[in-house]
């Protein structure tokens, strides 16, 4: 059984994949790669790992409805009414990415892979949760910091007004330039 | 069992790859590196399963990649935004002002 679903969210995950870079909708685009990156946290699930599988469930299907947004707002063909190429050096991606697949079937077809070590706990979430909280707090520290700066520089980069200083690169303006007016007396 | 999983990694990643070389498209490559992180998951996951599953290495590594994703996917849609606003442009060819 666990076979049998191994095979089919792989053969999904794949074929999702794949499609993401044939289709010529962008809206198909994106929900062909929704359906791979399901599949992956199926993948997960399978592995024991229920909560990590549903967490990466949940944050494909939000990033995917915002990813279909953006695709509707920036990309000059995203039905893909026209047919119209949007790639570039297509055979040396495809040479490139063929010998890091067999390179990386290689490795693992041919690695002496050592045994299994202990066994898994009967509850997995809370394995990760007090390893997050205890050994590896460093870790949590890291992530929750990355995850703040990523927070404040997509900001900064993605308000009206750009990266820079509305006083100035040496703070030295007297009055802020925005580009629509706003606060105490516009 | 662990091989397949492996297996299916490795396509993941090199799909991805394949993408974020030969896509055009800011948010196309970004679906790319996301297909990549995929394979790291699941490469992370079964190998936690099959080799130390008594250790939380293996999903503290998960959790990181998870992370990751939602890092470069902001970061990406932010990059994208500043630069449709400057340029009015949404492919990475029409950005290569740096390139040597």
């Amino acid at each position: 059984m666990t076979a049998a679903l191994f095979a089919v969210l792989a053969v999904l995950a794949v074929t999702g994949a794949v499609l993401v870079f044939r289709c010529a909708s962008m809206a198909r685009a994106t929900f062909a790669l929704l359906a791979s990156l399901v599949c992956v946290g199926g993948e997960v699930i399978l592995l024991g790992l229920p909560y990590l599988g549903v967490v990466t469930v949940l944050m494909m299907v939000m990033e995917m409805v915002v990813m279909a947004v953006f695709m509707v707002a920036y990309m000059m063909n995203p039905a893909g009414l026209m047919p119209m190429s949007m790639v570039h050096n297509r055979r040396g991606a495809l040479t490139i990415s063929g010998v890091v697949f067999a390179g990386l079937a290689a490795g693992v077809l041919l690695a002496p892979w050592p045994g299994r070590v202990g066994t898994a706990p009967q509850d997995t979430t809370f394995q990760a949760g007090a390893a997050l909280m205890g050994d590896q707090m460093l870790t949590m520290v890291t992530l929750g910091f990355a995850l703040l700066a990523t927070m404040v520089g997509a900001t900064v980069l993605a308000v009206g007004r750009g990266r820079y200083d509305r006083f100035g690169d040496d703070l030295s303006r007297p009055r802020p330039d925005d580009p629509a007016g706003g606060g105490v007396g516009r | 069992m662990l091989e397949l999983f492996l297996l299916l990694a490795a396509a993941l990643f090199s799909v991805g790859l394949y993408g974020a070389l030969s896509q055009q498209s800011i948010v196309m490559i970004m679906m790319g590196i996301e297909l990549m992180i995929a394979g790291v998951i699941t490469a992370a996951a079964a190998l936690w399963h099959f080799l130390a599953p008594a250790a939380a290495d293996g999903q503290v590594i998960v959790v990181a990649a998870v992370v990751a994703m939602a890092v470069e996917m902001a970061m990406g849609f932010a990059v994208t935004t500043a630069v449709f606003r400057s340029r009015d442009i949404d492919t990475a060819d029409a950005a290569e002002d740096l390139k040597g």
